[in-house]
């Protein structure tokens, strides 16, 4: 265990925190267990549900990597689902980020992400207010949420159920003063529930990284390769055709969107067969045009 | 005094002719059977003493042994009630056909009941030169399928020694004609609305014998598409379909399907099967498992992730020897188990992980991890190809386009079949799923462009050792299925839409 303790007060007691000594009671923190070097903070705050949708996952590490790549520190709770894809995000654009764990640092929890926790611990930090050993309890996610809202200047809840976590930390962050945005998604199912009712409740809307320009000026330009990025639209194909593939490659590509679509429906669109369509789409995906998503849906990678 | 009689004893699908010596001495009046028997043959003591005295015959008021050799070789169950009843009645009287092997159990009235494994007995004896058999009427025809085996089916005791004698002339027992039977249960493809890659998955697997994982919600019809899968699948050669029809006689489960079928078997065990159902086992004669049952066609596990785990780890050696070993107190015996293996899974527990509209997966995170765990380890290995079964919504269930037939499909396997077979004089691997990895690269003879596609696509989705080699064998058998003699990109591409999400 490579971890260090670090007290209240100490020369490199992240600012924020001090905040939250303001809101009394059992809020204030005496002294965090770190575990890597802590990026200039305060940062902003990607959070979301574990269990999120493809359109979630894809929004979270979208933004994680806009962010990662102004070099805006982006703050999450290395939980699964969402919170992960913002870490994942803001590493692969060679951003850095902090990571709020609900449990001790010795604690490999949740045991898929041990690459993930290397990862974040060589380019960012894991932080931790739990001794080493202390496991994943309940109470300690929504107590963890109090310095994750911290540690930034914003937050920005990506896709929350009833429920989620998520909107404890949104509560976290308006009791601190901070900015809090939400992405907007889709009124039918349930995935969006709480982070649209947060939009109702008055929290601003998040479309692009530029609305975090009032909180991040470096967020006001768009950055050079965003625009290379940007969701390419059916027509403006053109410009990148894959050349083998010839006229289905670019039907194909015209149908799906970065709304994962059935095969099924594709399929029949084309008239093509199960085998025909499957070395279209093995083509596509080898070039990185599209990507196969479990139950048989295909969509646009955003990235 | 001394006589015998022949029988069988089973261990497995083999066995060892058994001689019934009887002695009747002077002495107490006593009846002890010796010869590493089981319960059931201690028992057979009453029943052949009831059954000669309500025959007709005297039993020996005397010091009566009976011993079954050779003695070393266990020996189990009811079948050798009228070898036991034969060769008592020979110490008293003539009966001169004494080449005829006797199989049957006694009712306490005089009459011969059926057995079990009365084929595979037959078959045993058949190899060691025995070729004439009574058996119980029941078991008749399914004994006489050995060629060149005569067999007498009796309905009693008496009418046994009468032919034994030579007093009753009893015509032997005309083999019934092997022949296509449809499978029981059997779906057309045609009959499955839209799933065109769960489709095609299912053809390569009959194509080239690779084992498919489904992935679907409940309802999508994971079930259907297996059972269409044993209809893709060519007919047994005769050996082979003598040998799945003999598993069936063990088992006693002749009733299921018909000896004579030529079509593979379709087996879709629930996964509270226990162990010994499952791979084999049980208390009394070592009995054949699901696996074995499924010898020669489609072992089909739905909800495979709620099998227990042991069961699935033990799964591994049918899955790797294509046989299945069962050991009990006394011993190991094998069975044959050489089945293409579909399993289904939902992708969560609720079954609704990925889904789009509401509602959407409950499970929580730690559960659905452990659920796909489950998957992992010697099973997932063994599982060339992973298919998503989407539950479909109306506009695809409805659409127009007719579906292509199972009969048309299966033309298609059955060429890829014979293209495996010409390779096989060479490399010795019968399908393309078998294949090992130093033959996967002299078989596969990928063009440059296919060359290009491996490379491209490993450094893409990072695919290890394994992920190649699964690759490599199911595009050789798509390029088998278009008649390449070379493993193209488009096979390769196709066979990559194939490989599942995650290693």
């Amino acid at each position: 265990m490579t971890g260090h303790r670090l007290a209240a007060g100490a020369g490199c007691w992240p600012p924020g925190l001090a905040d939250l000594d303001q809101l009394g009671g059992s809020c204030g923190v005496r002294s965090i267990w770190l575990e890597g070097e802590l990026p200039p903070l305060p940062g902003v705050a990607l959070v979301g549900s574990r269990q999120a949708t493809f359109a979630g996952l894809e929004a979270a590490r979208r933004i994680g990597a806009d962010l990662g790549r102004r070099g805006v520190t982006v703050v999450s709770g290395f939980a699964l689902g969402v919170d992960a894809a913002a870490h994942r995000g803001c590493l692969a654009a060679g951003g850095q980020t902090v990571a709020v764990l609900g449990c001790g640092l010795a604690v490999d929890y949740p045991r898929s992400h041990r690459g993930l926790r290397t990862e974040v611990s060589l380019r960012g930090a894991l932080v931790s207010e739990y001794t080493a050993w202390d496991g994943p309890r309940a109470w300690h996610f929504p107590h963890r949420n109090r310095i994750i809202a911290a540690l930034s200047r914003a937050v920005v809840v990506v896709e929350a159920g009833e429920k989620s976590g998520a909107l404890s930390t949104a509560r976290w962050a308006a009791d601190l003063g901070r900015e809090v945005l939400a992405v907007p998604g889709s009124i039918l199912g349930q995935a969006n529930r709480g982070s649209n009712r947060l939009l109702r409740d008055g929290a601003r809307p998040y479309l692009d990284v530029s609305d975090l320009a009032d909180v991040f000026p470096e967020c006001a330009v768009p950055g050079a390769s965003d625009r290379r990025r940007r969701p390419e639209r059916p027509g403006g194909e053109a410009a990148n055709p894959p050349l083998e593939a010839g006229d289905h490659a670019a039907r194909l590509l015209a149908l799906v969107s970065a709304e994962p679509v059935p095969r099924e429906l594709i399929g029949r669109a084309l008239g093509l067969g199960a085998s025909g369509l499957a070395v279209l789409l093995g083509e596509l995906e080898l070039e990185g045009h599209v990507r196969s998503l479990p139950g048989g849906l295909v969509a646009r990678p955003r990235w | 005094m001394v006589a015998t009689a022949i029988s069988c004893a089973v261990q497995g699908l083999s066995g060892v002719p058994v001689t019934v010596e009887a002695d009747v001495a002077n002495g107490l009046p006593s009846f002890t059977i010796v010869g590493l028997t089981d319960r059931a043959i201690q028992e057979a003591r009453e029943r052949v003493r009831a059954a000669v005295r309500n025959a007709g015959f005297d039993f020996p008021a005397r010091r009566v042994t009976v011993n079954l050799a050779p003695a070393e070789v266990p020996k189990e169950g009811s079948g050798f009630d009228l070898a036991i009843a034969v060769a008592l009645l020979r110490t008293g009287r003539e009966l001169p056909l004494d080449d005829v092997a006797c199989i049957g159990e006694l009712a306490l009235d005089g009459g011969v009941r059926g057995v079990i494994g009365v084929l595979p007995m037959a078959r045993r004896l058949a190899a060691s030169g025995i070729r004439r058999l009574i058996v119980p009427v029941e078991n008749a025809a399914e004994a006489a399928l050995v060629e060149g085996t005569e067999v007498i089916g009796v309905e009693s005791l008496a009418v046994a020694v009468a032919y034994l004698e030579g007093r009753l002339d009893l015509a032997p027992t005309a083999a019934p004609p092997m022949g296509e039977l449809i499978a029981p249960g059997g779906v057309d493809l045609a009959a499955i609305r839209g799933q065109s890659l769960a489709k095609r998955a299912l053809e390569i697997a009959a194509a080239g014998r690779h084992n498919l994982l489904m992935l679907g919600p409940p309802g999508a019809g994971k079930t259907m598409l297996a059972r269409a899968l044993a209809g893709l699948l060519p007919d047994l050669g005769a050996d082979e379909a003598l040998e799945v029809a003999s598993l069936y006689s063990l088992r006693g489960r002749l009733s299921d399907r018909p000896a004579t079928s030529l079509r593979p078997p379709f087996r879709a065990p629930h996964h509270s099967v226990s162990r010994a159902g499952l791979i084999g086992g049980g208390a009394g004669l070592a009995q054949p498992g699901e696996v074995s049952l499924a010898h020669g066609g489609v072992l089909f596990l739905d909800e495979v992730c709620e099998f227990p785990r042991a069961h699935l780890e033990a799964l591994r050696q049918p899955l790797e020897e294509r046989r299945v070993g069962v050991t009990r107190v006394r011993g190991t015996v094998t069975f044959p188990a050489d089945f293409v293996l579909v399993a289904a899974a939902n992708p969560c527990p609720c079954g609704r992980l990925g889904q789009r509209e509401a509602p959407g997966c409950r499970c929580a995170e730690d559960a659905v991890l452990r659920y796909q765990a489950r998957l992992s380890g010697p099973m997932r290995d063994r599982i060339d190809m992973v298919a998503d079964v989407p539950r479909l919504g109306g506009e695809a269930l409805f659409g127009s386009g007719a579906e292509e037939p199972t009969a048309a499909v299966r033309e298609r396997v059955a060429g890829a079949r014979a293209r495996q077979a010409e390779r096989a004089a060479s490399t010795g691997v019968a399908a393309n799923a078998l294949l090992g990895a130093e033959q996967l690269v002299a078989v596969s003879r990928l063009d440059v462009r296919a060359l290009d596609a491996l490379t491209t696509a490993g450094e893409r989705w990072r695919l290890s050792a394994r992920a190649y080699h699964r690759v490599l064998r199911v595009s050789r058998t798509i390029a088998d299925l278009a008649g390449e003699e070379r493993v193209t990109r488009q096979a390769l591409l196709e066979a990559f839409q194939l490989r599942g999400q995650s290693e």
